[in-house]
């Protein structure tokens, strides 16, 4: 044990490694290969979601019913994850709502830093329940010091001509002002 | 040990396409129906679930996110196999042994019809250095009738700007066929028996795809796809869900329900190298040895009194009967010319129609496998019934370009 105590270790207490970067893969000094997959998928939406979608398309948020769980679900599904019956009786629901989290986010997808942050976060729609019942969304016409939770919003929708049956038919939603 | 029992079973139609349904759709259908056939609520009475899935083939990156809802699992125990139904079913099994699980509920499915690039997710399984860049898909393998790729872009280029010398991934079929015909002694005639009597026993199943009455010759004359592979050796695609219910023995006594046993499974998995592994199914061989064992069975051409076998190219079903010890090597071919393996023959072989008959519905292949075994030891697979159905076996490929596969062996209670 004596001798061992004076030997110097073989490697450094702490190893930063090495970074492999961008270049060295360019120009080939270290062993990779390189596989692009094509790989596409078009899901069939069925009744549920095509319904809600439709409904988006003409400017509406539709919620569907679980009277068994008393919920009115939205966005609507087929059935209720609760009790595992089917849902019933569809209904338009005001576009009107109540943020429930929000967050301010400054990079973009590929982790760049953006001036503007965005303003995402969860809409619980007003006339929809139990809360938290509600989808995700952007905000706008507002700053990231005016958001907070609990704020009342309303959907600004893009022009009749063009939306195409998606939630991006909502551009996004702003502050609900006084006179609405 | 505690003995498993098959208390429920549900399954959607098996269609080419499903465009009128959303995948959580046909999974909440055939898992409501086992539930109703079991009579209980996932909600109250079943312990864990279990779906069998690959996310390539789904769409979604760590899949399991996305089971809970549809099949009445939320906030419950719940998780994913990656791989067939029938690894499902063993993965259940073995939590009911334990004594942790009373009741567990095991789905697989396929959307297939969903992905546009099938032939490309079955070329993304094979390895990156040595055996993709020989492949590469030219059309997509399924006969739904949807087009490949857009129009604009006919074919995809993949991994080179090279893609004169590729072929479909499907190419690994054809070089095991040849290696099949030659070291069996088999023609590819008598493989195209297969499909002729795969799809003529769909006939007699209401929920099989692609039952044809056909003759070998048609077989013969339908297009080489992969020399000694033609286009009609390969079993289309198909869209569908199944559901099974498994529980202890006791409370499938309480339930007041006549028990069929899980009474043994097995599985196995060769080397992913293509070039080096054997091209005999060992991978069934020894699923099957294990499941025998578990099963008490010796002599499994006596004891065994249907099966249902991996047939998603016809020469597959010879040679996982050989490799299963249902046949003798090179006599698969005979049993199938004697009639042995037809309904009314002695050891009936894929009754429902298989992969064939029914359709490939890729990690659901099993499921649809015991799902025949255990309408037919009910007595309740009406035209195609086998009479005196004690004991079956279920037995699933998980597809190129795997060399693994699970079996399941049911007895009637």
């Amino acid at each position: 044990m004596e001798n061992r105590k004076e030997e110097k270790p073989t490697y450094p207490k702490y190893a930063p490694g090495t970074h492999v970067r961008t270049s060295d893969i360019r120009d080939k000094k270290i062993t990779y290969t390189w596989w692009e997959p094509e790989i596409q998928y078009a899901w069939s939406l069925g009744n549920a979601m095509s319904k809600f979608l439709q409904g988006l398309k003409e400017g509406k948020i539709l919620g569907v019913h679980c009277h068994k769980c008393n919920r009115l679900i939205v966005p609507p599904r087929s059935f209720c994850e609760y009790c595992y019956g089917p849902t019933e009786d569809w209904v338009e629901l005001k576009d009107t709502g109540t943020i429930n989290t929000y967050s301010v986010s400054y990079l973009d997808p590929n982790a760049n830093r953006i001036e503007e942050p965005i303003l995402i976060g969860v809409i619980s729609i007003d006339e929809a329940y139990p809360k938290p019942m509600g989808f995700m969304h952007y905000f706008g016409e507002m700053s990231k010091d005016e958001i907070h939770i609990g704020m009342k919003v309303k959907a600004v929708w893009k022009p009749e001509d063009e939306r195409e049956g998606s939630i991006n038919d909502i551009k996004y939603f702003k502050p609900l002002g006084g006179g609405e | 040990m505690t003995k498993v029992c098959v208390i429920g079973i549900g399954f959607t139609n098996f269609n080419p396409i499903t465009p009128d349904m959303e995948w959580k759709d046909i999974m909440y259908e055939a898992c409501q129906k086992a539930y109703v056939d079991a009579g209980v609520d996932p909600r109250r009475d079943i312990d864990s679930f279990i779906t069998c899935a690959e996310d390539y083939w789904e769409g979604f990156s760590i899949f399991d996110e996305f089971v809970p809802d549809q099949v009445g699992a939320l906030l419950r125990p719940c998780c994913t196999v990656c791989g067939d139904g029938i690894y499902g079913l063993g993965n259940a099994a073995m939590q009911i042994q334990t004594g942790l699980m009373d009741v567990v509920s095991i789905e697989a499915h396929s959307k297939v019809s969903d992905l546009l690039t099938y032939g490309d997710v079955v070329l993304h399984a094979m390895d990156p250095i040595y055996d993709r860049p020989v492949s590469g898909p030219v059309e997509r393998p399924n006969y739904a009738g949807l087009p490949s790729y857009p129009e604009e872009n006919p074919k995809p280029l993949v991994g080179s700007s090279d893609e004169t010398d590729r072929v479909h991934p499907y190419f690994l079929a054809g070089l095991e066929m040849q290696h099949f015909l030659k070291t069996t002694g088999t023609t590819e005639e008598e493989c195209a028996e297969v499909a002729v009597k795969n799809k003529k026993n769909a006939f007699l199943n209401p929920y099989a795809a692609y039952e044809a009455k056909i003759s070998a010759d048609h077989v013969m004359k339908s297009e080489y796809c992969f020399k000694p592979l033609k286009r009609m050796d390969i079993s289309p695609n198909v869209d569908g869900a199944v559901c099974f219910v498994l529980a202890n023995e006791n409370i499938a006594k309480d339930l007041g329900i006549e028990p069929i046993y899980l009474e043994g499974f097995g599985w196995s998995s060769e080397t992913p190298w293509l070039s080096t592994r054997g091209m005999e199914a060992e991978y069934a061989r020894k699923s099957a040895e294990m499941a025998y064992k578990m099963a008490d069975i010796v002599q499994p051409t006596k004891e065994i009194d249907l099966a249902e076998i991996d047939d998603r190219f016809t020469y597959k079903e010879l040679q996982h009967l050989e490799a299963l010890g249902l046949a003798r090597k090179g006599e698969a071919k005979t049993l199938l010319k004697e009639g042995v393996t037809e309904i009314e023959g002695d050891l009936p072989i894929n009754p429902s129609g298989g992969s064939l008959g029914v359709g490939n519905c890729l990690e659901a292949t099993g499921l649809q496998k015991s799902l025949e075994i255990i309408m037919q030891l009910r007595g309740h697979a009406g035209k195609r019934q086998v009479p005196d159905a004690e004991v079956g076996l279920a037995q699933a490929w998980r597809g190129l370009p795997s060399g693994s596969g699970a079996v399941a062996i049911f007895r009637r209670g």
